[in-house]
């Protein structure tokens, strides 16, 4: 093997490109606004971030086998739901009970969606689509045109503000958070099931021949994605101290964005959590810094659609080029 | 005027770190089909890219009808008459052959393009051809010949008065290269030269008058078709005598170790019995579409039979997936490559530990240490070239390639049966011998092989037994020593049993 300079090393990997790009940003940020760089500020926008990254985990994993999901924030709101109303009429108290409730309900939730898609051999985005409108739809049903607000929450949404978990020092979501990072690691890395996932991925009757069951695969992956999403549930209802039916409504194309600005590709088989976490970090810096340096939050929108493009384009070429490296390899 | 339509002098292209030609030139007469030979890696793809423009020449220079060009890129190229037809056609599987075929160059008037008129001449080239599918066909539902038809009449529509086959019969049966075989015939009499890439001897004596050898990215000499022999043209593409290209170890067969009894699938194949010994190997041969493959992918449990029995050691098995048979020891090496047998942009280790990952892992952690001592012991047992295990699968020649496929299937070390599946398709003779070898080793070792093969040579050369398929049924089994060429193409085109069994009416 050839040693690669570590300057090649550095701008070669997508991942290292975005550390910088998270760098600069938050430099240019920090001299424009110093109130930016404090502990407090900095640990205020993962929390609030929390559920998107966890859910960019999941959802991760579902490109990586070449599929997509649009129902998740519908899972989020059917599963926050379901809780916030069985707090509001006292039919359960203790937080850790909700949790459980809102995270078998998302698995279960995934579990059918996957069935369809790995079984059914149902295209996944048209798959989600139906299930963005069912279980959007339950959510509503669930809520009966009421919400669970602060009050009906009680002691559920202590657990947003407490840092029990972190030891005094970090909040219980971040917590959450970075074992969620933690765990898909090192599933991802280090296990037959990491592995079986980029396969499919990367080519899925070479992964079924080399004995590797592919609709299992599907399935377990939508599963993990439901199980994140309905987690996510649970967590958004206690960070926003309310559980409504439109509950993060449309934000499963900020999770999609994450993944692809943290150099998933669409089409399966490449991407990594380091990417996720980035891409996840880089929106969410990006969603609390224009406002600080006087950018009006209605061009939001729009600087957030350029830097996708923009990442897009450069995954691209560089997939082009690495295409094109291979194949003069093999020429002689 | 030259006398040659196309002459190349001195031309060298140079690589990242290789020189992929070096110095190498070429000369085609008006109207000759001319070959192109060597191993796979000697030079010839990119020198057939040099001449359509892909690649720039880093020195050398091109003259077409004796005036010097410089291609600046394909589409020049395309203009100055010269088409290439590629091995696997580069087409849009979704569009119609018209639209295939006018791809580029439609016919618009005034802007608008004129459908009916692309229509009628598509469907001429295709008539001209004598196609069997009509033009407002889908491009993907036709069959590999099919589209390599479409491509050679998209050829003939833009008028290339040179046109470039690389590899054309690779993909292609016995009855198909006879047709194409036509098409080159009735091309070269319409005034067209041909240049002509393939590993198949037969094809060159069939088409070419001249023979133009590239060996290690060097020019090695022109000759005479008739003028040359056999064994002396080897000589020239791999730089040694090949003595024995088929080492068919002398190996006494011991218990049956596999036997498929009835095996049925509606549409594919009906009634099909075959048992191997361990240390036999037995040939499966026919037509392709004679259902070959589809008995061992429905054994493998890749698809499911209506019918049928798989015995192992004479104990029945179920098998429901291909888990299930490879649990059972059964490895089938795919025929294609690419698709399914590797993950191209996957590393070469990870490629051969991908069945046995959960083998391998430790408390249910991947162990990437064994997994790379033991992917880089089997890769050098069958004799792998490549720079490391990292090196990513699509990098490789197809003759490494397949040897990735057999060390994959080496990992798996409850391997019992063997099912290879066309192991020599694409693969360049010297590449050819060293798996013939690997197979012969193999068979030494005491495993059970099943080799699909559309090639006569290696069928007759390397099997203790030939099976032969005839629209999905088994018409006949022939030991080694009484099986030729003349018996296998008649049982392979046997008439079916429907028309005997009218015959016997009359």
């Amino acid at each position: 093997m050839e040693k690669k300079s570590l300057w090649k090393k550095i701008t070669g990997s997508r991942e290292a490109s975005l550390v910088i790009v998270l760098v600069v940003l938050c430099i240019v940020v920090t001299i424009k606004s110093p109130a930016f760089m404090s502990v407090q500020n900095i640990m205020e926008i993962l929390k609030n971030n929390a559920v998107i990254m966890i859910m960019s985990l999941g959802m991760l994993c579902v490109l990586l086998i070449g599929g997509i999901d649009i129902s998740i924030t519908s899972t989020l709101a059917f599963a926050g739901m379901t809780i916030g109303m069985m707090y509001k009429y006292s039919v359960i108290g203790s937080t850790f009970l909700g949790f459980v409730i809102a995270t078998a309900m998302g698995a279960v939730c995934g579990f059918i969606i996957g069935l369809i898609i790995a079984y059914g051999k149902v295209m996944p985005i048209i798959a989600t689509m139906g299930f963005m409108y069912i279980y959007r739809g339950l959510a509503y049903l669930v809520a009966q045109d009421q919400w669970a607000g602060a009050d009906a929450l009680g002691s559920f949404k202590d657990f947003a503000l407490n840092n029990t978990l972190g030891f005094g020092v970090l909040n219980n979501v971040i917590v959450v958070a970075v074992v969620c990072y933690i765990i898909f690691f090192v599933i991802l890395k280090w296990t037959k099931f990491g592995r079986s996932i980029y396969a499919v991925g990367s080519n899925a009757e070479a992964a079924e021949i080399s004995g590797i069951n592919v609709a299992a695969i599907k399935t377990a992956v939508y599963t993990i994605m439901g199980t994140l999403a309905g987690l996510s549930g649970a967590l958004a209802t206690s960070v926003y101290a309310s559980a409504q039916p439109n509950m993060q409504t449309s934000k499963e194309m900020d999770v999609i964005a994450a993944c692809v600005i943290g150099g998933v590709s669409m089409n399966g088989g490449r991407g990594s959590v380091a990417g996720a976490l980035l891409g996840a970090l880089v929106l969410s810096v990006i969603a609390k810094a224009l406002p600080l340096v006087g950018i009006n939050a209605i061009a939001q929108n729009t600087v957030k659609g350029v830097i996708i493009v923009v990442v897009i384009v450069l995954n691209v070429l560089t997939q082009r080029m690495m295409d094109k490296a291979n194949l003069e390899k093999r020429e002689m | 005027m030259s006398d040659y339509v196309l002459e190349l002098k001195g031309i060298t292209k140079i690589f990242p770190g290789v020189k992929a030609l070096n110095n190498v030139q070429f000369q085609l007469k008006p109207g000759e089909v001319h070959a192109l030979m060597g191993e796979n890696g000697a030079g010839k793809s990119t020198f057939i890219k040099v001449i359509t423009g892909v690649h720039k020449a880093e020195s050398g220079e091109m003259y077409l009808f004796g005036k010097k060009v410089d291609f600046k890129g394909p589409r020049d190229a395309q203009q100055a008459g010269i088409a290439a037809v590629y091995q696997h056609p580069t087409s849009y599987p979704d569009l119609t052959v018209t639209e295939n075929i006018f791809m580029n160059h439609e016919i618009k008037k005034n802007g608008i393009i004129q459908w009916k008129q692309m229509n009628e001449e598509a469907q001429g080239y295709l008539d001209q051809l004598d196609a069997d599918f009509r033009c407002t066909m889908e491009m993907g539902a036709l069959s590999v010949a099919q589209q390599q038809m479409v491509e050679i009449a998209k050829a003939i529509s833009t008028h290339a008065k040179i046109v470039i086959l690389d590899e054309p019969t690779a993909a292609l049966t016995a009855n198909e290269s006879q047709k194409l075989y036509k098409i080159v015939d009735k091309l070269r009499e319409s005034g067209v030269s041909i240049i002509f890439i393939s590993h198949r001897f037969e094809d060159m004596y069939r088409l070419a008058s001249r023979v133009t050898v590239f060996r290690d990215s060097q020019y090695i000499g022109t000759y005479d078709v008739n003028g040359i022999t056999n064994s002396e043209l080897i000589k020239h593409m791999v730089g040694r005598e090949i003595s024995d290209l088929f080492p068919k170890p002398d190996v006494k067969p011991g218990e049956e170790v596999i036997r498929i009894e009835g095996f049925s699938r509606t549409g594919y194949f009906k009634n099909v019995n075959l048992s191997v010994k361990a240390g036999e190997i037995v040939g499966l041969t026919g037509l392709v579409g004679a259902g070959r493959t589809e008995v061992m992918e429905s054994v493998c449990g890749i698809t499911k039979p209506d019918a049928g029995k798989v015995y192992l050691y004479g104990k029945e098995i179920t098998i429901k997936n291909p888990s299930d048979a490879m649990n059972n020891g059964i490895i089938l090496l795919p025929e294609d490559r690419q698709k399914t047998g590797l993950i191209l942009s996957w590393g070469l280790g990870r490629n051969v530990t991908l069945p046995i990952v959960g083998k391998l892992s430790k408390n249910g952690f991947t162990d990437e240490k064994r997994e790379r001592e033991l992917s880089r012991d089997l890769l050098e047992d069958v004799d792998t070239k490549a720079g490391s295990i990292f090196v990513p699968a699509s990098a490789l020649s197809g003759g490494n390639q397949q040897k990735v496929v057999v060390a994959k299937a080496l990992a798996q070390d409850n391997m019992k049966v063997i099912i290879m599946d066309e192991p020599t398709k694409g693969v360049d003779v010297g590449a050819k011998a060293e798996i013939y070898q690997i197979m012969g080793n193999l068979a030494k070792e005491g495993f059970a092989i099943i080799m699909i093969s559309s090639e006569m040579p290696e069928i007759l050369g390397m099997c203790d037994r030939v099976c032969v398929m005839c629209n999905g049924r088994i018409t006949g089994e022939l030991s080694r020593r009484e099986a030729t060429q003349e018996l296998i193409l008649e049982l392979a085109m046997e008439k079916g049993p429907d028309k005997k069994k009218q015959e016997v009416v009359k």
